[in-house]
């Protein structure tokens, strides 16, 4: 498959991830992970319900603590410190499977507000911003109306674009696509895939192979809190190495 | 299968059929008669039933309100007007109205000063209740404590000025130090303005007379004045008193969280009447030796403690209606804990709240008529005392009841209406 130029992956690292462990109360949900990312990879998560796919992309921008191990993302690294997890927060973006907009404020309002907010940009500027990113994803006609007014895809490409406003360098995407109708799944995802092919650095928790085979460059598969396999998509598709692989991907791609 | 499709299943209209009439009562009054008075013989009974109450309770009360006497010297110059039929005697209100609405002490020259009030109550509750009038009429809602205070109480211009001097300048160090973090501006703002307090209590001290009013003591306010007064100060006071307490009952910071539970549960387990007997009695060992705090001052701070417990409570009730989506959302864009309460879940969980919080505020009105108990001449204080135990009118009690019944009935309905309108213009999830 051809890739476009600007797919290419640097040498930079984007996120680092070492022996990172995870506890809820008894519970061990991520046990010894590592994982690194490069700037501009565009890596697909996926595996059975409960194995902690949520949870890894959560501990990334600090929406769950982790209690062993080290996270390191854009150079920062993740502790208790406020002003850490502040900036790698405005650094991260993240997109949720119920989409999470502010029902109370606009669409226009849910994508400058943190820009005005945390970068302090003008709010004319915020609002040029805004626009721009909104007709990205194909919805400028809507940024007056109210997320309750809008469909479900509609709502999550206005999630895209609202993470997109704070420009950050990373984004993370958990079950993008998962509460959708399928005629709203393919929307999101092209929207999902010219981010991509933009070059930005992306984490995606997804069942959704197809996309997993145009744009990934690497395929994570995640069981009881751990990483399975992860390889390039062709090879992770063709060719599963462990059992537990073969089994998901027959029960997921219908054989 | 009917026969007209014998031949075919297809069928083709090729003119459009004529608009017709509804076939008669189906439509206007008769219809609706039947559809909602008469649809069936239990229906058709409670409607005559229900009819026919009406009508006695009109009956009996028409006359009593137009046969009324509306001028007489006392409850007896009634009677013998009225002479045997039966009618109101109103007479009651016109002559003491002032003490119904300002008790009995408050200088009857001065009304003006308590009506003007009043009045620039609304012109500047307004900015804060319409939120599509000019935000710089917020300046009028500023000034107006300051303002308000001057006009019911009193004394010189200078001391409301130095308190509203304290608090601007406790907000621009507040300004000032919130860039640095949230905890140091709010306490350096608070200490800057007690700071100012205490140097402008030297100059109120020294400019007595500056554009002096007549000064009116704290005991000489009454009727439903003090009900207003007490009603709209608490009121005011305990909704951000109470947001704060909701929002730190949910807090990581344990003691924060356990000092606002205890206060909470106590205050709520505890009658207001109680809390009023401490304010009367108790609370004056709290003060200072020598400084006499005013009785109307303890008493707004014990009903604003008692309604602020509740407000956190509706408060609470609507934080926790809100998805941990929301928050996460607010955490996942780098806002900071004041701004993601602020921008993002106060203002839907306050929503939430609304009709809670004005079940709360309505009760709260209704209740300072309590503060008659520890004998203050609120609205029923006057009623109770200078009014019933008159010469002149004692046994007028339907008159008089009805008029302070009336007061408060128009004051908590208006509220209750102005909540069910901001309700519908917030309402940002129709589809
Ligand atoms: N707050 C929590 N407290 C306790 N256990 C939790 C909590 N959140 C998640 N878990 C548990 O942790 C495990 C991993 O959850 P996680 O949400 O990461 O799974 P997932 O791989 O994203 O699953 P899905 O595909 O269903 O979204 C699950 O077994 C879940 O029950
Ligand atoms: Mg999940």
């Amino acid at each position: 498959m051809n890739q476009p130029a600007s797919m290419t992956v640097s040498d930079e690292v984007a996120i680092e991830i070492t022996g990172m462990n995870k506890w809820y109360g008894q519970f061990h949900v991520l046990r010894d992970i590592n994982l690194t990312v490069n700037r501009g990879e565009r890596i697909v998560i996926c595996g059975p319900s409960g194995s902690g796919k949520s949870t890894l992309i959560r501990c990334i921008n600090r929406l769950e603590e982790h209690q062993k191990g080290k996270i390191v993302v854009d150079g920062t690294e993740l502790s208790s410190d406020l002003k850490n997890i502040d900036k790698i927060r405005s650094e991260v973006g993240m997109c949720f499977q119920h989409f999470n907009l502010f029902p109370h404020l606009t669409i226009l309002e849910n994508c400058t507000l943190a820009p005005i907010w945390v970068r302090k940009i003008p709010k004319r500027e915020a609002e040029e911003t805004a626009m721009h990113f909104l007709e990205k994803v194909k919805i400028p006609e809507q940024a007056d109306k109210y997320p309750g007014q809008l469909s479900g895809g509609q709502q999550q490409r206005v999630a895209i674009a609202r993470s997109l406003c704070m420009k950050p360098r990373i984004m993370l995407f958990d079950e993008p696509t998962s509460a959708l109708d399928p005629e709203m799944i393919k929307e999101v995802l092209d929207t999902m895939i010219s981010l991509a092919e933009e070059g930005m650095t992306m984490i995606c928790v997804t069942h959704e192979m197809g996309f997993a085979r145009q744009v990934a460059n690497r395929v994570i598969f995640m069981d009881a809190g751990q990483i399975v396999e992860q390889n390039e998509p062709e090879a992770f598709f063709n060719n599963p190495q462990s059992e537990r692989t073969k089994l998901f991907l027959s029960q997921i791609l219908g054989h | 299968m009917s026969d007209t499709h014998a031949h075919s299943a297809a069928f083709v209209r090729t003119e459009t059929l004529p608009e017709m009439p509804p076939p008669p009562g189906e439509t206007g009054i008769v219809k609706w008669l039947r559809a909602n008075l008469f649809a069936n013989v239990p229906n058709a009974i409670l409607t005559l039933v229900s009819l026919w109450a009406i009508y006695a309770l009109l009956a009996g009360f028409i006359p009593w309100f137009t046969n009324a006497v509306w001028s007489a010297e006392d409850i007896r110059d009634c009677q013998a007007q009225l002479d045997g039929t039966r009618g109101a005697c109103f007479a009651v209100i016109s002559e003491r109205w002032h003490q119904l609405l300002f008790g009995i002490a408050y200088p009857q020259d001065q009304y003006w000063r308590p009506i003007l009030a009043f009045i620039l109550l609304f012109l500047s509750a307004a900015p804060l209740l319409f939120s599509k009038l000019p935000r710089n009429l917020l300046v009028l809602t500023l000034i107006y404590p300051f303002l308000g205070y001057w006009l019911l109480w009193g004394g010189t211009i200078v001391a409301p000025l130095v308190a509203l001097a304290g608090v601007l300048v406790g907000f621009a160090v507040y300004q000032r130090l919130v860039t640095g973090s949230f905890a140091m501006g709010f306490f350096g703002g608070i200490a800057a303005a007690f700071v100012a307090w205490w140097i402008g209590g030297f100059i109120t001290g020294a400019a007595e007379g500056v554009l002096a009013l007549e000064p009116v003591a704290s005991r000489d306010m009454g009727g439903f004045m003090l009900n207003m007064i007490l009603g709209t100060v608490c009121v005011s006071l305990s909704l951000p008193i109470g947001i704060m307490l909701a929002l730190g009952r949910q807090s990581d910071m344990i003691i924060i969280k356990w000092i606002c539970v205890v206060f909470i549960e106590f205050i709520r387990g505890v009658p207001l009447i109680t809390l009023l007997f401490v304010a009367s009695v108790v609370l004056a060992y709290f003060f200072p030796p020598g400084t006499n705090q005013d009785l109307i001052l303890r008493v707004i701070i014990m009903i604003t403690m008692f309604s602020s417990a509740y407000i956190a409570e509706v408060i609470r009730g609507g934080l926790a209606a809100l998805p941990r989506g929301q928050y996460e959302a607010a955490d996942s864009l780098g806002l900071d804990y004041p701004q993601a309460m602020r921008l993002i879940v106060l203002p839907q969980a306050l929503k939430i709240s609304i009709p809670g919080i004005v079940n709360v505020a309505v009760g709260l009105f209704k209740d300072t008529t309590l503060v008659s108990v520890i004998s203050m001449f609120d609205l029923v204080g006057v009623v109770r005392g200078p009014i019933f135990s008159s010469t002149e009118w004692a046994g007028v009690y339907w008159e008089v009841w009805g008029f302070a019944a009336l007061l408060f009935f128009i004051v908590c309905y208006s509220i209750s209406q102005y909540s069910q309108w901001l309700e519908r213009q917030l309402a940002t999830d129709h589809r």
